[in-house]
């Protein structure tokens, strides 16, 4: 046992630190830490900066932009990227649809969509729930029934976040209507520009517009987009579910929230139910962060490690419960979230309630908490 | 970085787990054990000297083996798993700690020589009615005579105080500070009434009258090695805990996946599974602090304090929450003496109120969140 990194990696996290703090624009990284809104811009433009350095795919094949790391070099790179205000690389792309087309598209798909992809030349959206397929997600409707060499799509997907920058869409599609459930489905590409494409937004209950719905009436894909074998989608929807056990659980933002709001405390921090509040919000976060590292210091072998569904599930609960105690901070300010920047209130008490309430959202995507309880229960603990 | 133990640690594990939980495989010899005096199995203790479990702390000079932390943690650890009442935690860890902490050289060796054979059991007598955790004395005082020192004052609850053949007791000084000595079981002005505890253990109320005592080491404060053996301790007792955690979770889900009602086994049923899911998310968020305090005190024992505690109010939280959720998963069957799972809450419950409960670690921790930014995981 030892706690130390090793003399190596405690460089790879210097050099990580050194070049999050010095190369991505302090503009960027201020946006994040006061929780102001990022425009598809800066998003842009942060992903662009890190892929020049290799630092936007690395759990990418190597020939594709990925880096050769230990699972614990990742989660230092995750960390780090969090702890500094750096956004992290788009999801969709990074660690959705980019390691599903590496692992199972085409060379043909690989070469077109792979580079454009790590470098957000492409904006990927996630074209998978339905308005009913939730949690239940093989019940999905939306139907591709090919015709010559295309497919013709017809259906409603949900959720689709930040649909509005989308300029492709991944999507899983019924392709055997008589087929059992999961066996029916395919994993479909689609250009957002096709005719029959419908994108409308969906209004939150922080009063922004994150998600959307997409609708596709008669729209006609390229048979060449298809990923992988017909009818096995599910196989690839798996894949990218269970592939990204790294960064599962934002540790590193949450921690940088958290030690931020002592500062936002100020004289409240004295007293003690306050106090008493960080301190126990400080210590589950550090069990949560020690399990992380648990998780990627043992999970070399590719197997999951057991403990890894715990960070899904405790990391979201983390996430809220800080978000809850910065509005409390905020007390009467809370309500100001409708104030402009000539506001006598700082940003942070506008933009708490609103972040508490776009945090709700935790808990439910990305396989919702009751169903990590189900998984835990399931197969950690053969109930 | 490394969470996992080496080949001797993990040898050392099975040792003791071939020795302990073979011995309580069976819970009705456990309750056999702790239904009678001294409410542990003396011929267990004497395999465990043998082994050399009851000087793993100590130095080779004062006969014991050298070894660490981490060492600690899983002979702790393994006793937890069966609820072993062998005192190794508080005659072993805690009372032999301070005689190697502050004991003169003739202490050391003749001490703690006894107690790693198995043939002399220390105890701490240290908790005093009215206290609460505290590092300092009150109420048992220590006067002087020339070279010659007494005691007078009670001791409640003493763990083992009883049987101990010799105690190892803190006292205030003239000087308001608190000081360590050693007692004879046979000395004057000494009386002992000793009980059983909740989860089988054993205390006593231990009464000194003008009783001669000998100081530990030089004398004078000794607050800092009371200190430091308590956070030692603290982490011990985790460890010990996190074993019994482990086991009452297991219990749980192997009674859920048997018992049927309504003609289904009460796996069945999602309100049941998913509490014993989020018992598994105590349980490994405990594994986690566990470890990584063991670590902490492993590399710097003079500052492991706060990681102590860190310790100390998850394992709290998290055995709180397994042992109240593991009677409630097992209904009435839970409720006996008979069955074992209730008996892992008892001592679940015991451990944490021994050297300081949830809350107590949290207002330590909370007194402290003005002076850094984050907690920092890795050194």
């Amino acid at each position: 046992m030892q706690l130390e990194l090793s003399p190596e990696d405690a460089a790879f996290r210097e050099e990580m630190r050194t070049f999050f703090t010095t190369k991505v624009p302090q503009e960027i990284r201020d946006t994040v830490a006061t929780g102001g809104e990022l425009t598809k811009e800066h998003i842009v433009e942060s992903q662009r900066i890190l892929n020049a350095a290799g630092l936007a795919v690395p759990q990418w094949p190597v020939e594709w932009g990925g880096q050769d790391w230990s699972p614990l070099r990742r989660h230092i790179w995750h960390e780090e990227m969090q702890r500094a205000g750096v956004p992290i690389p788009l999801a969709f792309n990074a660690s959705m649809v980019g390691p599903v087309i590496a692992t199972f598209g085409s060379q043909e798909q690989k070469e077109k969509f792979l580079p454009p992809t790590a470098n957000l030349d492409i904006w990927w959206s996630q074209g998978f729930s339905e308005p009913d397929a939730g949690s239940d997600l093989a019940s999905l409707r939306t139907s591709a029934v090919r015709d010559g060499d295309e497919f013709v799509v017809n259906g409603q997907k949900t959720w689709t976040t930040l649909g509005q920058y989308g300029d492709w869409i991944f999507c899983l599609v019924r392709t055997d209507p008589e087929a059992k459930k999961q066996l029916g489905i395919s994993f479909l590409l689609i250009d957002m520009t096709s005719p029959g494409v419908t994108v409308r937004p969906i209004e939150l209950i922080d009063g922004g517009h994150e998600v959307n719905e997409v609708w596709f009436e008669d729209v006609r894909v390229p048979a060449e987009n298809l990923v992988g074998e017909l009818n096995h989608g599910w196989d690839y929807a798996k894949f990218l579910l269970g592939n990204e056990r790294v960064g599962v659980a934002p540790v590193g933002a949450t921690k940088r929230v958290l030690a931020q709001a002592k500062e936002y405390a100020g004289p409240l921090l004295s007293d003690p139910l306050v106090a008493a509040r960080f301190a126990t919000l400080e210590n589950e976060l550090l069990a949560l962060e020690l399990t992380a590292l648990r998780v990627v210091a043992h999970s070399a072998d590719g197997k999951p490690h057991p403990a890894s569904s715990v960070l899904k599930l405790k990391g979201s609960e983390l996430q809220q419960a800080v978000s809850e105690l910065v509005v409390d901070l905020a007390g009467p300010a809370s309500l100001a979230s409708g104030a402009g920047d000539d506001s006598a209130l700082e940003q942070w008490q506008r933009r708490a309630t609103p972040t508490y309430l776009n945090l709700r959202k935790a808990s439910i995507y990305g396989g919702s908490n009751e169903v990590q309880r189900q998984i835990i229960a399931k197969t950690i603990l053969g109930l | 970085m490394d969470f996992t133990y080496d080949s001797e640690q993990k040898a050392l594990r099975e040792a003791v787990r071939g020795l302990v939980g073979k011995a309580y495989a069976d819970f009705e010899k456990r309750r056999q054990t702790v239904a009678a005096d001294p409410g542990f199995d003396e011929k267990l203790w004497q395999r465990l000297a043998e082994m050399g479990i009851l000087g793993l702390p100590f130095s080779e000079e004062d006969g014991g083996v050298g070894a660490g932390p981490v060492e600690l943690g899983i002979v702790a650890q393994e006793l937890g798993r069966v609820l072993a009442p062998e005192p190794f935690l508080t005659s072993v860890v805690l009372a032999g700690g301070l005689v190697a902490a502050a004991g003169s050289t003739q202490q050391r060796q003749s001490l703690l020589g006894a107690l790693a054979e198995g043939t002399s059991l220390l105890a701490f007598a240290h908790a005093e009615p009215g206290s609460r955790w505290s590092d300092a004395a009150s109420s048992v005082k220590a006067s002087s005579s020339g070279d010659s020192w007494t005691l007078s004052g009670v001791k409640e609850p003493v763990p083992h105080g009883a049987r101990a053949d010799t105690l190892v007791v803190s006292a205030v000084l003239d000087s308001g500070e608190t000081g360590l000595f050693v007692v004879a079981s046979d000395a004057s002005g000494l009386s002992r009434d000793g009980y059983p505890t909740h989860d089988g253990g054993r205390a006593a109320r231990v009464s000194f009258d003008d009783t001669p005592a000998e100081p530990l080491g030089a004398g004078g404060d000794a607050s800092v090695a009371i200190e430091r053996i308590h956070t030692i301790a603290r982490v011990v007792a985790c460890n010990q805990a996190l074993g019994a955690m482990e086991v009452a979770l297991d219990a749980t889900t192997t009674y859920l996946t048997s018992r049927k009602q309504f003609g289904v086994t009460l796996n069945t049923f999602q309100s049941l599974s998913f509490r014993a899911s989020d018992m598994y998310v105590s349980l490994e968020l405990a594994r986690s602090l566990v470890t990584w305090a063991t670590m902490v005190l492993a590399d710097d024992p003079a500052s492991a304090g706060p990681a102590a505690s860190r310790a100390a109010l998850q394992v709290s939280r998290s055995g709180r929450h397994i042992g109240q959720e593991a009677i409630q998963l097992h209904g009435g069957i839970g409720m006996t003496a008979e069955y074992s799972i209730g008996s892992y809450t008892s001592h679940l419950t015991a451990l944490d109120h021994l050297l300081g409960d949830g809350d107590f670690h949290l207002t330590r921790l909370s007194a402290a969140i003005g002076t850094y930014d984050e907690v920092d995981a890795l050194p």
